[in-house]
C-alpha cells in the first residue's frame, strides 16, 4: 500500500460535483411532457372535429317531418267499382296518394277546379303516403267513407326545407322547392298542421328510393343477426381453440407456427376474409348472397384471430400458483381449466370478445363482397333471406346525392358509434369490475 | 429413579415401540436424476422419507432440492421439458410405474408451496375443493365436518370459524399458508410436501407455521424445503444436504448440524458459503 500524499487527498476532498448536465436532463424532460401533450391535444382535437361534423350534420335525421291532415277515405277513390268485396286487390292498387292530396287541397283553401295551382302541389307529400294509407286501410277496410287525422310524411325536399337546410336566397328555378311550396308550408308550420316528429321510420323502414321513407330496419336486424352468429361460432371456436394451445399443447415448433399464423390472421385486411367468403360460402358450398347468416360466418373467420388472442393472454394471466395449488390437490389438467383458470380469465376472454365483436360490427369491405351491399326493402325473417348491415348501409346512403340522404346517413353513423361506444363501455365496465390483481 | 411406576414402564415400551415405528421408509428415491431438456438438474440422488418424521432438505439456491421435493408427487410432470430418472417409491411402489395415476398419487402426496396460493374463493371452498374432486364427501354435512377438522389441524379454525364464507385470498399471509395446509390436509394425505412454506411470511407466522409442522408429523409424513438453517434444525428429525444437483449428505438432524461428515455442508451450515 502506498502513501497517498497530502496534497491529493485534500484535491478529492474539494472536487467539485460533476457536471452531468442536469438542467439539460430536466428540460429534456419537460420537453418530452409537452410533446405528449401537444400528441394528445392534437388527437383530440381530431376526434372533436369528426364527432362534431357528424353530429351538427346528422342530428336533424332523427327528426321528421309531417303533415297532419284530415283524410277522408273516399270510397270513390279507393273502390269506385265497387269491387273489393270479389277482388281484394282493389285495395292494394288503389289511388291512395290521391287521398292525400285531396285532403291537402282542402286543407289549403285551393279550389279543386284550379289544376295549374294543383300541378304545383305535386311533390309536396312523400310518395310513401301510398304505402301509409294502405296499410291503415288494409288493416282495417271499415275506415273507408270515413275521415281521420293522418301523419302523412311530407317530401324529401320539403322536409330539408321546414328544417331550413334549403338556400332559399337561390333562383327558384336552380332549387327543389318552389316559393309557392314555401308559402304553402309557412301556412301550414303556422296552422301548426306541418311539424317535426321524432323519426321512427329511420329506424324501422327498409330501402327506398325516397329518403323521407328509408331507414335502418333491414340493416339493424342484418346487423343483430350477424353478431349473434358471430357470438355463437368465434366465441367457443375461439376458447376452445386457446385453451387447446395454452394449456394442452406442447410447447414446439409446429405450435409456434400457429401462434405466429394467428397473430398474422389478425392483421389480414378484411377484404381478403371477403373474397374467402365470397369463395369458400357462396360459390363452392353454395350458400345465398346477400345473407346475414354467410356475413356472420365471414365476420366470424375474422373475429377468431382477436378472441383468441385476447384469451390466450387472459389465460397466461392467471398465475401459475393457482395452476400448481390445483394440480397439486390432485386435479385433473381439464378440472384444473375448467374449475379455476377459465372462470378467472373469464373477464379477458369477455372483453376480448367484446372487442372482437365491435369491430365486426363496423367492418364493411367483407360484406360488400358477399353482395350485403344490396337494396332490401323488406325484413330478413331468418338469417338466410337477404339482409343489409349497418355500415353498408351507411355506405350506400353515402353514394346517394340528395341532401336529406346525406343527413340519414350522418344518423346512422351517430346510431352505429352509439353501438360501439356502448359495446366498449361495457368492455371497460366488465374489465374494471372483474379484474383481479395478483 | 430405582422405582418406575407400570405407567412410566408403558411409556417408556410405546416410546421405544414409536422409535422404532419411525424407522419405516415411507418414501424412498433410487439413483433419483432429473433433466430438464438437456441440461441435468439432479443427479442420482438415493434418499429416504421415513415415516412420520419431518425431512428437511437444505442446499444453496439452484441445487436440486425443490426439483427433487417436485418428483415427489410428480409435479415435474407438468413442465414438457422435464424427464425424471431413477425409481421412486411410495410404500414400496414405484410412483412413476404406468399403473399409477398421477391424481391419486397427488392426493396421497400432498403439497404445500413457497408462496401461499388460496384459489380466489372462499375458505370454505378452498378446503372442500379436494375433497370434492377426489369424491370423499357425499353429503354436505360430511364436508362441513372435513372442512372443520382439516382447519383445526392446520390450527386456523379459530380465526375463520365465523368467517368461511369470506375469500382466501383476503387473509394475512401467515393464514393463507395455514388455510394452504389445511387444503393440503383436507384430501387425507401420507405425505405432505412443503417447499420454503415460510419463505413469504413474517416471523411470527413462521413460528406457528412451524409449530403447526411439529404438530402435523403425528399424523404426516412431511418433507420440507427450507432456506433457514435454524428452520431445519428446529422442525426436522432428519436432514438433507443438497449441492449443485447432488446429494451431499443426509443423517439425523442433530448430528447434521453439529457433526457434519461433508466440508461442504459444515461450510453451509455456517454460512460460509450459500
Amino acid at each position: 500500500m502506498t502513501d497517498i500524499p497530502m496534497d491529493t487527498m485534500v484535491r478529492v476532498a474539494a472536487h467539485p460535483r460533476r457536471d452531468i448536465g442536469l438542467k439539460a436532463r430536466y428540460a429534456a424532460e419537460r420537453r418530452f411532457r409537452i410533446y405528449g401533450v401537444v400528441a394528445i391535444s392534437v388527437g383530440l382535437a381530431f376526434l372533436a372535429i369528426m364527432l362534431v361534423t357528424i353530429v351538427s350534420k346528422g342530428y336533424t335525421a332523427f327528426w321528421q317531418t309531417t303533415v297532419s291532415l284530415p283524410i277522408t277515405f273516399d270510397e270513390k277513390v279507393i273502390d269506385p267499382a265497387n269491387k273489393r268485396g270479389t277482388d281484394p286487390s282493389v285495395l292494394i292498387k288503389a289511388n291512395y296518394p290521391k287521398l292525400a292530396e285531396n285532403a291537402l287541397i282542402a286543407k289549403l283553401g285551393i279550389s279543386p277546379d284550379n289544376k295549374p295551382m294543383i300541378q304545383k302541389l305535386k311533390g309536396f307529400l312523400s310518395e310513401g303516403a301510398r304505402v301509409q294509407l294502405r296499410d291503415i286501410v288494409a288493416a282495417n277496410p271499415s275506415v273507408i267513407g270515413t275521415t281521420r287525422d293522418v301523419n302523412i310524411l311530407a317530401a324529401a325536399n320539403l322536409d330539408s326545407a321546414f328544417k331550413g337546410q334549403i338556400d332559399l336566397g337561390v333562383e327558384e328555378a336552380r332549387r327543389k322547392v318552389s316559393d309557392q311550396q314555401i308559402a304553402w308550408m309557412n301556412k301550414l308550420k303556422a296552422d301548426g298542421a306541418m311539424a317535426e316528429h321524432f323519426n321512427t321510420g329511420l329506424f324501422t323502414y327498409g330501402a327506398s328510393s325516397r329518403p323521407e321513407t328509408s331507414g335502418m330496419g333491414v340493416a339493424i336486424i342484418g346487423s343483430f343477426y350477424m353478431m349473434v352468429i358471430v357470438l355463437l361460432l368465434a366465441l367457443p371456436i375461439g376458447v376452445a381453440a386457446s385453451i387447446y394451445l395454452e394449456e394442452f399443447a406442447k410447447k414446439n415448433r409446429f405450435t409456434d407456427l400457429i401462434e405466429v399464423n394467428i397473430n398474422n390472421l389478425a392483421a389480414v385486411p378484411s377484404i381478403v376474409f371477403g373474397l374467402l367468403g365470397l369463395a369458400v360460402f357462396i360459390n363452392f358450398l353454395g350458400m345465398p348472397r346477400s345473407a346475414a347468416f354467410v356475413g356472420g360466418l365471414v365476420l366470424t373467420l375474422m373475429t377468431l384471430p382477436t378472441i383468441i388472442i385476447a384469451t390466450r393472454a387472459a389465460l397466461a394471466a392467471v398465475p401459475p400458483s393457482i395452476r400448481s395449488a390445483a394440480l397439486g390437490l390432485g386435479a385433473s389438467k381439464m378440472q384444473m381449466v375448467f374449475q379455476h383458470i377459465l372462470p378467472l380469465a373469464a373477464p379477458g376472454i369477455l372483453t376480448g370478445t367484446i372487442i372482437g365483436l365491435a369491430r365486426a360490427l363496423g367492418e364493411t369491405a367483407p360484406l360488400l363482397l358477399i353482395g350485403m351491399v344490396a337494396f332490401v326493402a323488406d325484413y330478413p325473417k331468418t338469417p338466410f333471406d337477404p339482409a343489409t348491415a349497418l355500415p353498408v348501409q351507411i355506405y350506400m346512403w353515402a353514394n346517394e346525392a340528395e341532401r336529406a340522404f346525406v343527413e340519414r346517413m350522418s344518423g346512422a353513423i351517430i346510431i352505429l358509434l352509439v353501438f360501439l361506444m356502448a359495446m366498449n363501455i361495457t368492455a371497460i365496465v366488465l374489465r374494471r369490475r372483474f379484474e383481479r390483481r395478483w | 429413579m430405582n422405582i418406575m411406576t407400570e405407567q412410566s414402564l408403558e411409556n417408556a415400551v410405546g416410546d421405544k415401540m414409536n422409535a422404532k415405528s419411525n424407522e419405516v421408509i415411507k418414501m424412498r428415491g433410487d439413483k433419483v436424476g432429473v433433466f430438464y431438456g438437456e441440461k441435468q438438474a439432479l443427479f442420482d440422488v438415493n434418499l429416504d422419507v421415513r415415516l412420520n418424521q419431518v425431512t428437511a432438505l437444505i442446499g444453496p439456491s439452484g441445487c436440486g432440492k425443490s426439483t427433487f421435493l417436485r418428483c415427489l408427487n410428480r409435479m415435474n410432470d407438468t413442465i414438457d421439458s422435464a424427464r425424471v430418472t431413477g425409481k421412486i417409491t411410495l410404500d414400496e411402489e414405484d410412483i412413476y410405474d404406468k399403473n399409477i395415476d398421477v391424481v391419486e398419487l397427488r392426493a396421497r402426496v400432498g403439497m404445500v408451496f413457497q408462496k401461499p396460493n388460496p384459489f380466489p374463493k372462499s375458505i370454505y371452498e378452498n378446503v372442500a375443493y379436494g375433497p370434492r374432486i377426489h369424491g370423499l364427501a357425499k353429503r354436505k354435512a360430511d364436508m362441513d365436518q372435513i372442512v372443520e377438522s382439516s382447519l383445526k389441524k392446520a390450527a386456523i379454525w379459530n380465526e375463520v370459524k365465523d368467517r368461511l364464507q369470506e375469500p382466501g385470498t383476503g387473509l394475512s399471509g401467515g393464514q393463507q399458508q395455514r388455510l394452504c395446509i389445511a387444503r393440503a390436509i383436507a384430501v387425507s394425505p401420507e405425505v405432505i410436501l412443503m417447499d420454503e412454506p415460510c419463505s413469504a411470511l413474517d416471523p411470527i407466522a413462521t413460528a406457528r407455521v412451524e409449530e403447526l409442522i411439529d404438530e402435523l408429523r403425528q399424523n404426516y409424513t412431511i418433507v420440507i424445503v427450507t432456506h433457514s438453517m435454524q428452520q431445519a434444525a428446529r422442525v426436522s428429525q432428519r436432514t438433507a444436504m443438497f449441492h449443485l444437483g447432488y446429494l451431499v449428505e443426509e443423517g439425523a438432524t442433530d448430528k447434521m448440524f453439529t457433526t457434519p461428515d461433508d466440508k461442504r455442508t459444515q461450510d453451509y451450515i455456517t454460512g460460509r458459503f450459500g
